[in-house]
């Protein structure tokens, strides 16, 4: 993709802004509720979404390529963390709570992403994948 | 104190608050910014048809640096700016789960496990690391 300047500008800024109001919202769910329910939440809740996005773009792509990528490259990846999560996992004294911590994000993310599918598959009257779609 | 005085005072007071008490979801926010973009930076680097190597090397990374923060008991402010803004929005977890969900659908079932364990596994491993550098001091 041989943007120009400006146009790869654009984007960096647009990835920015997302990546602002993902974070935030992150930290104000970590305000609401325990560090544990607050990441296990918007990581569902990311998952669900970026999936549904992931998989309207294979199937219809409805929603343009530069509005997608504020949503999920910037706002859902940002909203979404690894990072929180492994250390959490890490620091876990009780094996029941790190069990339930890894089963509980990646259990529900996975399930997440396979329900934003179908939703994904209905919404767009798609059943036949087109090759290509973008997920980062 | 002189007017003067009083002016220069309050401005300094003011500065102060601006440069040493910025408000959290600010600091969160500016971190979410540079994290997502240096996150794409990243995926436009390494992306690869075969294997989700960006979204690893984020999510180990980023987790590597969460847990030095972490170790060193960083305070408030840095934790807010480097640790939920910087690496929470560097790493990953919704890309991480299409990612695998993808690779499983697409056939490869046994890359997509790895995939799901080697994230895991490889970010523990890093934060370990980390705690290891802090609590031999090097940090």
């Amino acid at each position: 993709m041989a943007d120009h300047p400006l146009v790869r500008l654009e984007t960096l800024a647009l990835i920015g802004i997302g990546g602002f109001a993902g974070a935030n919202l992150r930290f104000f769910a970590l305000g609401q509720l325990s560090d544990v329910q607050a990441v296990l939440l918007v990581n569902v809740l990311g998952c669900f979404a970026l999936g549904f996005l992931a998989y309207e773009a294979e199937y219809a792509a409805l929603i343009a390529r530069r509005s997608r990528i504020v949503f999920t490259t910037g706002f859902l990846s940002s909203l979404t963390t690894y990072s929180t999560f492994a250390v959490q996992t890490a620091l876990a004294a009780d094996p029941l709570l790190l069990i339930a911590i890894v089963a509980g994000n990646y259990g529900l993310g996975f399930a997440a992403v396979l329900a934003s599918r179908e939703l994904a598959r209905r919404v767009t009257g798609g059943s036949t994948p087109a090759a290509g779609g973008e997920t980062a | 104190m002189s007017p003067c005085a009083v002016a220069t005072a309050s401005t300094a007071g003011a500065l102060g608050a601006v440069a040493f008490d910025p408000e959290p979801a600010h600091l969160v926010g500016t971190g979410g910014a540079l994290g997502a973009v240096l996150r794409h930076w990243v995926y436009l680097q390494f992306s690869s048809e075969r294997f989700p190597w960006p979204t690893l090397a984020v999510n180990v990374l980023g987790s590597f640096v969460f847990g030095l923060l972490t170790f060193l008991g960083a305070t408030a402010s840095t934790l807010q700016l480097v640790g939920i803004g910087i690496c929470g929005a560097f790493t990953t977890f919704s890309s991480f789960s299409v990612e695998t969900v993808q690779l499983y659908e697409r056939g490869d079932r046994l890359v997509a496990v790895a995939n799901a364990a080697g994230n895991l596994a490889l970010s523990l491993a890093a934060i370990g690391f980390a705690w290891a550098l802090v609590s031999t001091g090097v940090f």
